[in-house]
């Protein structure tokens, strides 16, 4: 049975097209990592080497080391930020989700609406209007400036939403009788059910989070506020002669990703068919 | 990322009706319930609720007052100069020309992005053998941030050296060393740009796209086999139909992201701050760093914010009104 164009290839043509496609979106990880490992002589050779001998692994302490680029510290900011936002932003939403599934207030429906009109915002482009806000309360250089406009998804809340309207009420009926409240039902019973979507969307929030890069750069202009992609593209912009340091740093801030998507990969794909169904 | 709550699903996972269970709650005494029901909706819902409030409904009624006042270094209100700020900016050749690069590269990104993406999931949806291997081959650069992505591209691939890979490979077929970045006629730095956002997102949305091909029913293409109908013929009229509500999605979600485009440009052409703007070209979102950021111009920046946004919006709706968007959802 054929269901598509790739169907009618012969398997050991499927196979090599599959490699080959699989080697080209490999290449760019092989070459950062080739790069990070080599001297500069080694670079600017015109003569390919495929792997460095010896390998430099004193592009990474140099890295580290050198005061002007700030990486360790913005690599702690980094860590730091993602780490916060993940699982704040993610229990925000659920909660707020769970409220709005099941606790029958009057008003609901018109709050739910003003959250749902907040998704009609392209995210980056408002950075002007947040920048305003969080400028007025001293958020520039500061921690919690760079934190707080992420923590508030209206997405995720919608999605969890969804989720609690799902789940089955008669196990939060059999809590009621046992005498919890609605915090209760919610914090005993919905909550720890929510692993996988927790996990899922907690994920994807990190991601997002390491990753960010205009917000950090309109409102961290300190160098003791720098997040590892400001630190990495303020190298990249302001000079091009060390290449094996420009590659090791971005060694240092791909690899923590990396590591997280072959770890946590089933959670990040199904955090993805996840709201893109529903986007 | 999101910029329509709409529900796409109307065939895999059916959706079930919501269950609204104790919207008439046993309430012997419907004050007291009443009270409790309020405590724990605002405990609940209440940070969420002012952190929204905060971040966006206060941050774009401001920025609007804003937008409408001279507020050159200040983010203090007073100044009214009515709707110049929007006369300037939609007169600043600058601006526009912003909007037309946008626009161009919009529609370079989107269409390529979308038959990739979909390609690779038709073609990953095939492998039986080591699946999981290819599926994560394809969708780890989505790790890799566009700052790391840009400084590979520049640095490594497309780094204008006759040795560099790109030149390399265009050697093979006849093509002589170029410096990619810096030809703009023909306008080479397309290329660099285009293969990067392909690069980083395709394996994003080849997810959404093998989440849609696992919801299609085996049976439907049992019948259509039987009915004789093969490869092309079986793409053309089961297997994109019965994408569509994935499609529309994947459109929507790409032009959102193409439309505010900033991070590669920024970092390939050093056209921040520091840079002074060598770029062959400037997205609005560069445009409206350097207003408000570079010249510190917050009420010409909120302007910029809101003649974007309403474009995006615009835009959005158009495009859900023709392809009948949340059409045949929940």
């Amino acid at each position: 049975m054929t269901n598509n164009p790739f169907g009618r290839l012969r398997p050991g043509a499927r196979g090599l097209l599959v490699g080959l496609l699989t080697a080209v979106f490999l290449t760019p990880f092989y070459l950062m990592l080739r790069n990070a490992l080599m001297d500069s002589r080694g670079l600017a050779s015109p003569r390919w080497t495929w792997w460095p001998s010896p390998m430099h692994w004193e592009n990474f302490t140099a890295l580290l080391d050198d005061p002007t680029l700030h990486m360790g510290r913005a690599l702690g900011n980094s860590l730091l930020i993602a780490g916060i936002t993940a699982p704040v932003s993610t229990l925000l939403a659920s909660a707020a989700g769970y409220a709005f599934a099941r606790i029958p207030v009057p008003g609901r429906g018109v709050l739910l609406a003003l959250v749902v009109a907040t998704l009609m915002i392209p995210g980056s482009v408002t950075f002007v209007p947040t920048f305003v806000v969080v400028g007025s309360m001293g958020g520039v250089n500061t921690l919690w400036g760079l934190i707080a406009p992420g923590l508030f998804n209206p997405f995720a809340v919608l999605l969890f939403r969804n989720f609690y309207l799902q789940f089955p009420a008669e196990i939060e009926e059999a809590g009621r009788l046992d005498g919890l409240g609605w915090f209760g039902l919610y914090r005993r019973i919905a909550l720890p059910a929510s692993g996988a979507m927790l996990a899922s969307l907690g994920a994807l929030a990190f991601i997002d989070s390491w990753n960010a890069f205009l917000w950090p750069l309109v409102i961290g202009q300190d160098p003791s506020s720098w997040t590892a992609q400001i630190a990495l593209s303020t190298f990249l912009t302001s000079q091009t002669i060390n290449l094996p340091g420009l590659f090791a740093g971005a060694v240092v801030t791909v690899a923590p990703l990396v590591a997280m998507f072959l770890i946590a990969q089933r959670y990040i794909v199904e955090g993805i068919a996840t709201s893109g169904l529903k986007g | 990322m999101n910029a329509t709550p709409d529900s796409t699903r109307s065939f895999g996972r059916a959706a079930s009706p919501a269950t609204q269970p104790w919207v008439h709650a046993p309430a012997r005494r419907p004050g007291r319930a009443d009270r409790r029901a309020w405590g724990a909706f605002a405990l609940l819902a209440g940070p969420m609720l002012i952190g929204l409030g905060t971040f966006k409904y206060v941050a774009i009624g401001w920025s609007f007052l804003l937008s409408l006042s001279d507020a050159h270094g200040t983010i203090a209100l007073g100044h009214w100069v009515g709707l110049d700020n929007y006369r300037h900016l939609l007169a600043d050749p600058a601006f526009r020309s912003s909007l037309v690069r946008i626009v161009l590269f919009t529609l370079a990104i989107v269409p390529v992005t979308f038959a990739v993406s979909l390609g690779l999931a038709l073609l990953v949806h095939r492998v039986r053998r080591g699946r999981a291997v290819v599926r994560t081959a394809f969708l780890i650069p989505a790790a890799v941030s566009y700052v790391a992505a840009s400084l590979l591209w520049k640095m490594c691939l497309f780094n204008g050296l006759p040795a560099g890979i790109a030149n390399t490979v265009g050697g093979w077929f006849g093509m002589a060393a170029v410096p990619w970045l810096q030809t703009t006629d023909p306008p080479l730095y397309w290329i660099v740009l285009v293969t990067l956002r392909l690069w980083l997102q395709v394996g994003f949305y080849m997810v959404l796209f093998l989440a849609g091909l696992q919801a299609v029913p085996r049976d439907v293409y049992e019948a259509a086999a039987l009915d004789g109908a093969t490869g092309l013929r079986l793409l053309r009229r089961i297997t994109l139909p019965m994408l569509r509500n994935t499609s529309v999605t994947v459109l929507m979600l790409q032009f959102i992201a193409a439309f505010q485009a900033f991070d590669e440009f920024y970092n390939l052409f050093n056209s921040g701050l520091s840079g002074g703007g060598t770029a062959p070209v400037r997205t609005p979102l560069v445009y409206l760093y350097d207003t408000a950021m570079g010249a510190q111009d917050y009420g010409l920046g909120s302007a910029g914010a809101f003649v974007l946004t309403a474009l995006i919006v615009a835009v959005t709706l158009v495009q859900g009104r023709l392809t009948g968007f949340g059409k045949g959802g929940e």
